[in-house]
């Protein structure tokens, strides 16, 4: 059984992929027989290609998703280069778990509240600073150029990769290295980045893939926060799948297509940019300077991790205000009083979603649980560890833009008339929080002293035994933590359950995205919370449960 | 039954073919006590779910009719669902006996001769519908000849912060004059969001001199015609609107937050009761009130239809003549309850039920039936696909 | 009844090139010191007596527990006890439950606690049963180590560089009573040790492994 669980891993991941894509294929060749339509024909590329707003929407996709994850890497190197190794940074570590647990909406809701022309960073400096009595008129949100949107996704991707630098790190030995190149006289932000960086780069290379590929094709922070005079080539997408007339899901299978071929163009893109950039670097190795501007340097990453890391925040507190909100216009700070009435007009229903949520958050997290640990037993029994081609398959489903198979799939799912609902639902979420858990235990799983099962066997215990009784107690707590990051990823996921579920499957993020539209800042809040509780939670259970668990275990404390 | 209602299409609409039939409205009742009715209506809104509940409370106090609220999310679904009944040959009882409908999805159901009726003008409260001054005979320029019944009329009105904007305006030259002189403190939903396409429409409305070809389907010959004052309209006010134009709020309800902080002076909505709703809700300012242009404003009905093949039609029949009914249709406007407008004719109405309506307080943003004016008709939908799409290409795919 | 560990005609290939060939008999009390550099597979040798070689090795040859051949045994019913430089205590179990996890099921559970009490009492560790593992020194968690495989009944011990995480001072003790312990009980033991002093202690034949596959 256990020796078939690595097969079945990789279909559960890629299969709905592999799938999606060929759903994509046809129709956007114009073959969708459940509408009537039969091809091959070209029109749906014709009337993609028609469509006035698809080079706005294709070099917006493009652009957003390269400029916010050079910016995030930027951000993070700085960060790294300038702080690894002090109480500033260890701090900053510790912020990073809850910063990554907020779903990337309720982020976005939270910028929004903070930087709009009437959001609270213009109610803090208005009227006194500004002038302004009433917001001004400027395009901040929803911005053609679609910085707002950037900014969304660069405070959502600093904290991803900088969990990713820190992983690295570890086996990178930077404070050794750190060492040698101060002592020969290098500046500490030189010194790390032509020391450490060049290894810990190569180490986060694919999740700096993912972040490009996500970034690109994200749907709910481009719903919210991006522009709309067009929308950016996902958003254009999934409006095309949700069309009523039939006929449409054609011109978004080809588009899906075209965002498909755009990923990888902007893959290729940065892949000739590291080349160039190394070249570069290199040079710059070699050169010897010492690079002593230190100073000004560690300022500057400090102060943009903490505007990062602080927009979180004060966007979920501006949330949290909004949502207790009696009456609040422009310019004051506060509301001019506090009620519950937007908790009690909206509360039940958020919490019966919060159920829903948990529930397919709840399967889909256990599946992956049971698959992941039974990959990671038949690899320990085996003794064979993951290759390099086994890592570029557990990426493969995060790298694939999820505009470009979801819809494909949804039509491949109509056309077999499975029906929508939550089953398929879950399935797709599988396919996203595989990765995810497998990525976060992974390395705790294999880093356990083998040892002890020698020691366990020795002591008569079976293999399930050896399993059950020593490997997954010892292991609790990360095995608790893939858990947490599990729900928080299946929690976060927009398209997913909206294009499979059909409308029919309503999650805290569907719900929440849904609101956008209405602007209701008090409903939003509301709904924005509930869905940061739902991915903190789990987060704060996996600190607490083997905290008391093994309350009079010490070894077992970090 | 196709045979039926091909009869049924000829002949005149008052002369009954309906089975139950309407007309002998005791044979109605006792048939309909002890049935139930699943209404298809869409379930989005707490407030209209609260609403739904209530009228099963009363229909089964007063005809024993037990009704169960079915919720959807789109009407479309309840279309389908009849039509691959249909063609299943479930034709004696489906699982829907009513649905909460207008506009192309009547349009399709009766073209496609899956409701039951003629039944709505038979009905007893049908006597005190207001059926010249509102538009309760035709949905969407579709005449409705008894296929459905009105319970509820939603009209045009805008939104207007008197403490900013304490004018108000008489027409769409107006608004545009008014606009020229308070850039960015106006804006409307992006098209083809359906409040977007009907600020679309209004304008274009308002703008002829005789918007009486609009309810005809647009053709190629006339289409770039007649709409070409609107583009020129729209060429105008773009520059004057909020953020110039270049992005629109997504819905109407997301321009009140807009008023609230005082970025917009003026927008519009299409529940003359919402900013009434939407001042308690603490979403917008006590200073805000609405108006209607002196040529009225777009309105139309929401209907209840029968599918042909329910087993309880006369249930439904009952349900849909309750919600005509002074009592459900005086609750029905309390802006507490659903602050939706009556389809009612008060001159029409006894002294105690018209003393149901008088009584409502609906809200200092709310105009009364009376101030509301005349209704005017929504054009052929043709008109509003065609307009959509044009929009789009216009201003929503960059410029 | 023989009580004897056979290595018969043992050879490690790894990469198809042979690592290590070992071919004796350890007889019931007695002790094999098996030295050499490291690198030279010596925890290799143990593992595959454990049944635990690594995917990348292959073993030839016999292993047998008195008459017994255990060569294609499953790990856990071969009755081989181990000892690791680390006490690898189980960090989520008591001291007790540690004892616990290694004896044969059955008995009540007083006779059980009972057996667990007599252990520590045996080694010196009175009282210890509900301690946590993480509290006891270094010389405490190795006694209790030992404890924990030789109430799992073992018919063979093996100790791999058993004692070079211990100080001075402890280390002799607790080499002290690891040999005691193993003549009392007649268990052969197979020690792999890099210290000559270890070897002295066990008294027992040495053999040196030599890196075969670089000579």
């Amino acid at each position: 059984m256990l020796r078939f669980l690595p097969a079945l891993t990789l279909i559960a991941m890629l299969g709905p992929v592999i799938a999606g894509l060929w759903g994509t294929v046809l129709p956007a060749l114009g073959q969708l027989p459940s509408a009537g339509l039969h091809g091959p024909s070209l029109d749906p590329f014709r009337d993609l290609f028609g469509w006035g707003g698809l080079f706005d929407a294709a070099r917006l996709s493009a652009a957003t998703g390269l400029i916010a994850t050079a910016l995030s890497l930027g951000i993070v190197a700085l960060i790294s280069a300038s702080w690894a190794g002090t109480d500033a940074f260890q701090t900053l570590e510790r912020l990073l778990s809850p910063l990554l647990s907020v779903p990337h909406a309720a982020a976005a809701f939270g910028l929004a509240f903070l930087i709009a022309p009437s959001g609270w960073v213009a109610r803090l400096l208005s009227p006194v600073l500004t002038g302004w009595e009433r917001p001004p008129d400027i395009l901040i949100v929803q911005d053609p150029l679609g910085l707002a949107m950037i900014a969304g996704l660069v405070v959502k991707e600093v904290p991803f990769l900088l969990l990713m630098t820190i992983a690295a790190m570890g086996q990178a030995q930077p404070r050794r290295s750190l060492l040698v190149a101060q002592s020969l006289g290098y500046g500490r932000v030189t010194g790390w980045l032509k020391t450490v960086f060049p290894r810990v780069y190569t180490q986060i290379r694919l999740p700096v893939y993912v972040v490009i590929a996500y970034s690109m094709s994200v749907v709910d922070v481009a719903v919210i926060l991006g522009p709309t005079t067009p929308p950016t080539l996902s958003v254009q997408i999934v409006k095309w799948m949700s069309d009523p007339n039939l006929s449409m899901r054609l011109t978004g299978a080809a588009a899906a297509l075209l965002q498909l071929v755009l990923v990888i163009g902007a893959l290729c893109f940065w892949w000739l940019g590291e080349r160039i950039i190394a070249r570069v670097g290199k040079r710059w190795i070699m050169s010897g300077r010492r690079g002593l501007l230190d100073a000004p340097i560690r300022v500057l990453s400090l102060g943009l991790g903490s505007i990062s890391a602080l927009a979180v925040f004060f966007g979920l507190a501006s949330l949290l205000i909004w949502s207790f909100a009696a009456f609040w216009s422009f310019p004051n700070v506060l509301p001019d009083g506090f009620t519950m009435r937007t908790w009690t007009r909206h509360g039940p229903d958020a919490f019966t979603t919060l159920g829903e949520t948990f529930l397919i958050a709840g399967v889909a997290v256990l599946l992956a649980l049971a698959l992941v640990l039974g990959c990671l037993e038949a690899e320990h029994r085996s003794g064979r560890p993951l290759t390099r081609r086994g890592l570029w398959m557990l990426y493969l489903p995060l790298l694939v833009p999820q505009t470009a198979f979801l819809p494909g799939l949804q039509t491949l799912l109509l056309s077999i008339g499975a029906d929508v609902g939550r089953i398929p639902v879950i399935f797709a979420h599988l396919v996203f929080v595989l990765p995810y858990v497998f990525l976060s235990l992974g390395d705790p799983w294999r880093s356990w002293d083998t040892r002890n099962a020698i020691v366990a066997g020795a002591l008569g215990a079976r293999p399930w035994a050896v399993f059950w009784r020593v490997r997954v107690p010892m292991l609790l707590r990360p095995i608790l933590t893939a858990t947490a990051v599990g729900v928080a990823v299946s929690v976060g996921q927009y398209l997913p359950t909206l294009l499979i579920g059909g409308g029919r499957v309503s999650t805290l993020t569907t719900e929440a995205v849904a609101l956008a539209s209405g602007g209701d800042r008090r409903a939003i809040g509301v709904y924005g919370l509930v869905q940061t509780l739902a991915a903190l939670v789990p987060f704060t259970l996996a600190l607490i449960v083997p905290a008391i668990l093994w309350r009079n275990r010490r070894n077992l404390h970090e | 039954m196709k045979y039926l209602a091909m009869v049924a299409a000829l002949a005149a609409p008052t002369f009954a073919f309906a089975n139950p039939d309407p007309a002998n409205w005791d044979a109605v009742t006792s048939e309909a006590n002890g049935q139930t009715v699943y209404w298809n209506a869409w379930g989005g809104s707490t407030t209209t779910n609260d609403f739904i509940a209530w009228v099963g409370d009363r229909v089964m106090e007063d005809y024993g009719v037990t009704l169960e609220h079915v919720k959807l999310t789109d009407t479309a679904d309840a279309v389908t669902r009849v039509l691959s009944e249909k063609q299943a040959g479930e034709d004696d009882d489906g699982a829907i006996d009513m649905i909460w409908i207008n506009g192309s999805n009547f349009a399709a159901m009766k073209d496609a001769e899956l409701l039951f009726g003629p039944f709505a003008e038979q009905l007893p409260n049908w006597a005190v519908v207001d059926s010249e001054g509102k538009t309760v005979q035709t949905d969407f320029t579709v005449p409705v000849e008894g296929y459905e019944s009105p319970w509820a009329m939603a009209q045009v009105v805008f939104v207007h912060n008197t403490a900013t904007m304490p004018d108000t305006l008489g027409s769409m030259d107006a608004l545009l004059e008014w606009a020229q002189a308070n850039p960015g403190r106006f804006s409307y939903p992006q098209p083809p969001d359906f409040l977007g396409t009907t600020f679309l429409k209004q304008a274009l409305v308002d703008i002829l001199d005789d918007p009486s070809v609009l309810q005809t389907a647009a053709t190629d010959e006339n289409y770039d015609e007649v709409t070409a004052p609107l583009w020129a309209y729209l060429d105008a006010l773009t520059p004057h609107l909020w953020r110039e134009g270049r992005a629109y709020p997504a819905t109407g309800t997301a321009m009140f937050p807009l008023i609230a902080d005082g970025e917009l002076d003026l927008s519009i909505s299409f529940s003359p009761g919402a900013a009434s709703t939407a001042i308690a809700n603490f979403e917008l300012p006590d200073t805000v009130r609405t108006f209607v242009l002196d040529d009225g404003t777009i309105g139309n009905a929401s209907f209840v239809a029968i599918p042909y093949n329910s087993g309880s039609a006369a249930g439904a029949m009952v349900v849909a003549n309750f919600l005509m009914s002074p009592e459900a249709q005086a609750r029905a406007q309390d802006p507490n309850v659903l602050g939706y407008g009556t389809v009612l004719n008060m001159d029409a109405l006894t002294a105690d039920d018209r003393a149901l309506f008088d009584s409502l307080e609906l809200g200092i943003a709310t105009l009364s039936p009376a101030e509301l004016g005349t209704v005017q008709a929504e054009p052929h939908p043709s008109w509003m696909t065609r307009i959509a799409d044009d929009w789009v290409n216009r201003y929503g795919a960059g410029q | 009844m023989n009580k004897s560990l056979t290595l018969q005609d043992v050879c490690i290939l790894r990469g198809g090139k042979p690592l290590i060939e070992v071919d004796h008999v350890i007889q019931a009390g007695e002790t094999l010191t098996v030295m050499g550099p490291s690198g030279v597979g010596k925890s290799t040798l143990l593992a595959f007596i454990t049944g635990t070689l690594p995917s990348a090795f292959t073993g030839m040859g016999q292993i047998l527990l008195g008459d017994e051949n255990i060569t294609q045994k499953p790990s856990h019913s071969r009755h081989i006890g181990i000892l690791f430089q680390d006490d690898l205590l189980f960090p989520h179990m008591s001291v007790g439950a540690n004892l616990a996890f290694g004896m044969p099921a059955g008995g009540s559970k007083s006779e059980r606690r009972a057996k667990i009490e007599a252990g520590l009492r045996d080694v010196g560790l009175e009282d210890f049963a509900d301690r946590d593992p993480a509290t006891l020194s270094g010389g405490q968690k190795a006694r209790v180590a030992l404890m924990r495989m030789l109430l799992s009944n073992p018919r063979a011990l093996l100790l791999d560089e058993a004692f070079s995480r211990l100080d001075a001072e402890m280390r002799a003790q607790v080499r002290d009573l690891v040999f005691r312990t193993a003549k009392e009980r007649e268990l052969p033991v197979l020690m792999v040790t890099h210290d000559a002093e270890d070897a002295k202690a066990a008294g027992g034949e040495v053999i040196e492994l030599k890196n075969l596959s670089q000579a």
